[in-house]
């Protein structure tokens, strides 16, 4: 350590203080997070590497698939639905969970970038995330006979940006609302069941009649319903269409009410 | 300077958390260039009243003005033209030293040199380091660099030199003095009086959400004088390596010197000189062992 001499005074320094452009600040936060996110051993297994063995224990085993579509579509679907889930609510609850916990929130609230901008700069984190998803699911799906058809990708698009808000929503609803340690808690075990049995990896019309009523009803099965749609050519299922934009509507306005930026 | 409107001002701020009354009444005013001291013990106030200036928080009644505006109405303007290092750090556990502070600086138009910050507070020692495996007094730093990294007109400081070894509490109480000599407004919490005689022009006590006391050291220490005669403050040497405490008992004398208080090395811990200040403020007037009269 060394002793030099004071720091260039406000007046003396080029440039005048001030905050950054309102993008620049958003982008760098966007950069900061996903970043952290990426190079976070754990996070990296939820958000990249699960979704890979899903996807190729999908293909190989007889499990979720629909009639008519080929294996690897309905895996790929499958596969989609179960990253957005992960990076949408698994992690961003838990890294919100711990920025919480931490005083992170309490901290940014202080600076230009302020809450706004780290919620717009999650969101953005968020989207830069998926787009490695999409790339190294991709890869994989294509190495493993997927041929998507352009239509089908293109459906899924607003799909996957309602999904998005849906599951952001509800992993800030857990984030902002419980103890860290429950926030670790709840959002695997949640993760865990969607996909095991939300009608992610196994569609709620294999599902007996009783429970498939209930399974239907959760934002899993209407994710996973959709995207199958669009990327395994299976129906439409009407009610999918309503109960998703339902979640992210009741999530989004849940967050705005509970969301407490610092830890009881 | 005396021509500027202060950096802060807060008059009667009151907070209550249920039946809790954090702040009963708070009045203080920090000006550009100097370094205001809120001292007191643990849940007297202090961090309250950060927050409120921050704007983290909204006091039941009172009116506040930082630089020129309502805080809790600010935008990111104002927000860059403060500096704030919270109590508790609120750095992201799972990043590295450098790349927090790189980003921090990201936020800002025209930040301080990173690097060079980095150096001056010994950053660059742990710069690859994730937050979360770094020790309190290295969280303290970086907390530090990332408040006045954007070269802030008015930076809080919360327990700025908590948890350091000697050897960076000074560094850093020479960098804020030269923060406060650039024209900065610095509000400092402590409870220790080597922060207080050392660096501080002004001082607040507070104790029980009340100020208790309020002006500069001498006056603070003049006012009970006057009741009690002339005091001898005593600093803790605790911790103090050897070859560091001719230059940490020298700096200690000529601040001492320098704001007419008697000082006494003690080996007494810091929480002791919390008691110092706060004691002599007592209304009781009961006499310490942390007082005598000459």
């Amino acid at each position: 350590m060394t002793t030099p001499a004071a720091p260039a005074s406000p007046a003396a320094s080029a440039g005048a203080p001030g905050p950054a452009a309102p993008l620049a600040r958003i982008a760098q936060h966007a950069l900061f997070e996903a970043r952290g996110l990426l190079s976070n051993g754990e996070q990296l297994m939820v958000a990249i590497l699960l979704p890979v063995g899903i996807l190729v224990g999908l293909v190989l085993l007889p499990i979720g698939r629909t009639a008519g579509a080929a294996p690897v579509d309905t895996a790929v679907a499958a596969t989609a639905a179960t990253a957005l889930v992960s990076t949408c609510f698994t992690s961003q609850a838990i890294q919100t969970g711990f920025d919480r916990r931490g005083g992170v929130l309490r901290w940014v609230a202080t600076t230009p970038l302020g809450r706004s901008g780290y919620l717009a700069g999650k969101i953005l984190a968020t989207l830069m995330v998926h787009a490695v998803q999409v790339v190294v699911l991709g890869a994989v799906a294509l190495a493993l006979g997927w041929r998507p058809e352009a239509l089908g990708l293109l459906a899924a698009v607003p799909v996957w940006l309602v999904g998005t808000a849906a599951f952001g929503s509800l992993g800030l609803l857990v984030a902002g609302t419980l103890r860290t340690e429950a926030v670790l808690a709840v959002s695997n075990i949640v993760f865990v069941l969607l996909v095991a049995a939300g009608g992610i990896a196994v569609p709620a019309q294999s599902y007996p009649p009783l429970l498939r009523a209930v399974v239907e009803l959760l934002p899993s099965s209407a994710l996973g319903d959709l995207l199958r749609a669009c990327l395994a050519g299976g129906e439409v299922a009407a009610g999918a269409l309503v109960v998703l934009p339902l979640w992210a509507i009741a999530g989004t306005m849940l967050v705005v009410r509970s969301f407490r930026w610092t830890s009881v | 300077m005396v021509n500027q409107p202060p950096a802060l001002h807060a008059e009667a701020l009151t907070k209550s958390y249920g039946a809790v009354r954090a702040l009963d009444g708070v009045s203080f005013t920090a000006q550009r260039g100097e370094v205001t001291a809120i001292l007191g013990p643990n849940g007297a106030g202090k961090s309250t009243t950060i927050a409120c200036a921050t704007g983290l928080i909204a006091p039941d009644a009172g009116t506040l003005e930082v630089l020129g505006q309502d805080p809790h109405r600010a935008d990111a303007a104002h927000r860059a033209r403060v500096g704030v290092m919270i109590q508790d750090g609120g750095l992201a556990s799972g990043a590295r030293a450098l790349q927090l502070l790189r980003y921090g600086a990201g936020l800002y138009r025209a930040p301080r040199d990173v690097d060079e910050l980095a150096e001056r507070l010994g950053i660059d020692a742990f710069a690859g380091t994730l937050v979360r495996r770094l020790s309190g007094g290295q969280r303290q730093r970086l907390a530090l660099a990332l408040a006045i990294v954007g070269r802030p007109e008015l930076v809080f400081l919360d327990e700025p030199t908590a948890g350091m070894d000697p050897a960076i509490r000074r560094e850093v109480r020479t960098l804020i003095s030269q923060l406060a000599q650039e024209g900065t407004a610095v509000v400092l919490t402590t409870h220790l009086m080597d922060d207080v005689v050392g660096l501080a022009d002004h001082v607040l006590v507070i104790t029980r959400g009340r100020v208790v006391a309020g002006g500069t050291v001498e006056e603070v220490v003049a006012t009970h004088q006057s009741r009690r005669g002339t005091l001898t403050l005593r600093a803790t040497a605790t911790g103090v390596p050897a070859a560091a405490a001719p230059a940490l008992r020298a700096d200690l004398e000529a601040a001492a010197a320098r704001h007419g208080v008697a000082l006494e090395l003690s080996t007494g811990d810091a929480a002791d000189l919390e008691a110092v200040l706060l004691d002599v403020m007592d209304e009781s007037g009961r006499s310490t062992e942390n007082e005598e009269a000459r």
